[in-house]
């Protein structure tokens, strides 16, 4: 987390040019405790059940890539896109589809190295086509469009039947015995979990520096000015979606298998604006936000309804307590717990500044 | 300096850039009535007028920013009358604006090199920019040409005023411009950045061209061999620099009595 510090300041990249060229100088560059949480993530699995490995680390993983995916529209491009959760429920469909479900007759039981493929396709081109259509608009425009076409899917899956199987969607969806493991088991998913997580984060920090990321916070702060540099602005925005929508698809699939599933609801208007909660209490500054936030989110879930029955509380009432966090979280840091991190350093180093 | 003739035969017989008729209407107001004017390759033009002449208006619709409501105009020969902005930028024209438009979360370098990107192929490139690759390097050199070396890391919100105007015009040197529009590039500068700006503005290549918008006559006149006068969105007048000086309806719109 301390290397957010380091990547946000676009000096510090610049105070070593020679990088790229020596690799000892580049390991040099990471924080310790970069080291450390590294270390940590890999030996969770040691002195943790399959219950955490999977319910908390696994979705936490997963929402993290679809939050990331959102992150990066909404921090670098200024776009709100609502669509995100929805481009990874259509990778899921699509890998039920042309894969294996517990729903034959539609499912056509391709093998896996053809749907993947065809399901990340697919998933990108309605995450661009949804992006083509938003780019145009600003602001709450954005957010109203991209929520009607979120909308749009969810209400076509639940009432079609002869592609999406309607209201029950598709069961038994698993992941391919690759190398001879069964990546649905506890262990095997969160390490493939925290390998997309991992890589999807590298690529939008690695990006974000790049010429295509300069450009797109180029057109999130001053978009004429970009035109009157060169840059076509909307074209410039809608490969922004085509990018964030690889991210959720990817992440889509590893949904449907963490489920086992894929129905309506997996992509309905609640886990829709999930997302959004997950990416703005993250905080939509550094792409380590959105893992922060779905960290939160699925430990609250997870155990809210514990904590309440403990104290006397009727269990259902959970949602409240989840409500109640976001809120104190927002309340406090409008620009979430990267924020508040940001802050408490700054006093940190101002006291020490003082004595 | 090369006669017009030696210059009209090196550029080609089309002109840098012409308006036919190029008007602009805001509902109901007139900003651009039928403004027709050509400029010829490496001409570099000052354009004059109270505020509301129209002047930006103009650049605005050159550029595309707002594009006219009626007329043509060419650039280099080709009507891009109707084209976006970033197309027109891409054959050669560049603006700065009067109130700088700047990445100011960006470093110096950084907006240097956007523009660099802007002008050239690889604008989707997933690689980071590395220090020795030629488009950095000519960022570098541009970050130079402005005088603005010792702050090129520095992020451009913390840049003086001054800074941020040397900047813009960085922006607009980008490539391989072959018409610039200024926009009241020595607006708020101090004296001394004043002589920075015409020292930069002079020792642009010849080959290049540009119009300038300017109120202080003492720069506007230092920087062009031609001038026209707008007023109420028309082109008043045009000439040579002491044409427009003696000329007394000018004078009496513009220069007031005995200023220029």
């Amino acid at each position: 987390m301390a290397a957010t510090t380091n990547t946000l300041n676009p000096d510090a990249d610049r105070a070593a040019p020679s990088a790229a060229q020596s690799l000892p100088d580049w390991l040099n560059r990471i924080h310790p405790a970069v080291w450390l949480l590294a270390l940590f993530l890999l030996f969770v699995p040691a002195f943790t059940n399959d219950f955490i490995q999977l319910q908390v680390f696994g979705w936490a993983f997963v929402l993290g890539m679809i939050a990331l995916s959102l992150m990066f529209l909404a921090g670098y491009g200024g776009m709100v896109s609502l669509v995100q959760m929805t481009v990874a429920g259509c990778a899921g469909y699509m890998y039920a589809i042309f894969g294996h479900s517990a729903f034959m007759e539609v499912s056509l039981g391709w093998p896996w190295w053809a749907t993947i493929p065809i399901a990340l396709i697919i998933a990108v081109l309605f995450g661009t086509i949804s992006g083509a259509l938003a780019v145009r608009t600003e602001g709450i425009y954005t957010i109203m469009i991209t929520l009607a076409i979120a909308s749009a899917f969810f209400y076509f899956t639940r009432q079609n039947y002869t592609i999406f199987n309607g209201f029950s969607g598709f069961n038994a969806v698993r992941p391919p015995p690759l190398f001879g493991v069964d990546w649905k088991q506890a262990t095997p998913f969160y390490y493939l979990s925290l390998f997309f997580a991992t890589l999807s984060f590298l690529a939008v920090l690695y990006v974000s520096r790049s010429s295509f990321g300069l450009a797109l916070q180029g057109v999130r702060d001053n978009a004429r000015r970009m035109e009157a540099l060169g840059f076509n602005v909307t074209a410039h925005r809608i490969a922004a979606y085509s990018f964030a929508a690889l991210i959720a698809a990817v992440a889509g699939i590893l949904l449907t298998w963490l489920n086992g599933q894929i129905s309506p609801g997996t992509a309905g208007i609640g886990p829709v604006i999930d997302i959004l909660i997950i990416a703005v209490v993250g905080g939509l500054r550094h792409p380590i936000g959105p893992f922060i936030g779905a960290l939160i989110y699925v430990v609250l879930r997870t155990f809210a309804l514990d904590a309440l029955v403990a104290v006397g509380i009727a269990g259902e009432r959970f949602q409240l307590l989840i409500g109640l966090g976001f809120l104190l979280i927002v309340l406090f840091s409008p620009d979430g717990v990267l924020g508040l991190w940001s802050r408490w350093r700054a006093r940190l180093r101002k006291r020490r500044s003082e004595l | 300096m090369a006669s017009v003739a030696e210059r009209l035969s090196a550029a080609g017989t089309a002109n840098a850039l012409e308006l036919r008729g190029v008007s602009r209407l805001f509902g109901a107001l007139v900003a651009l009535d039928d403004v027709t004017m050509s400029v010829r390759p490496g001409e570099r033009r000052a354009v004059l007028g109270s505020n509301g002449a129209g002047k930006t208006t103009l650049f605005n619709a050159v550029t595309g920013d707002f594009p006219p409501s009626s007329g043509v105009i060419r650039f280099f020969g080709e009507d891009i009358t109707w084209f976006p902005p970033h197309e027109r930028i891409r054959r050669g024209l560049r603006r700065t604006y009067q109130i700088s438009l700047l990445f100011g979360d960006l470093s110096v370098l950084d907006n240097v090199y956007l523009a660099c990107r802007g002008v050239s192929r690889g604008r989707f490139s997933l690689l980071r920019p590395r220090r020795n690759d030629a488009l950095m390097q000519s960022a570098i050199e541009l970050v130079e040409a402005v005088h603005l070396s010792a702050v090129r890391e520095r992020l451009v919100a913390q840049l003086s005023y001054g800074e941020q105007r040397q900047l813009e015009i960085a922006l607009a040197l980008a490539g391989a411009p072959r018409f610039i529009l200024f926009d009241e590039p020595a607006a708020g500068l101090a004296p001394g950045e004043r002589a920075e700006l015409v020292e930069i503005l002079s020792s642009l290549p010849r080959h290049i061209g540009y119009i300038i918008i300017e109120h202080d006559m003492d720069v506007a006149l230092r920087v062009a061999e031609s001038v026209s006068m707008m007023h109420n969105g028309r082109i008043l007048k045009e000439g040579t620099p002491a044409e427009i000086e003696s000329d007394r309806e000018v004078q009496e719109l513009y220069l007031g009595g005995g200023h220029g």
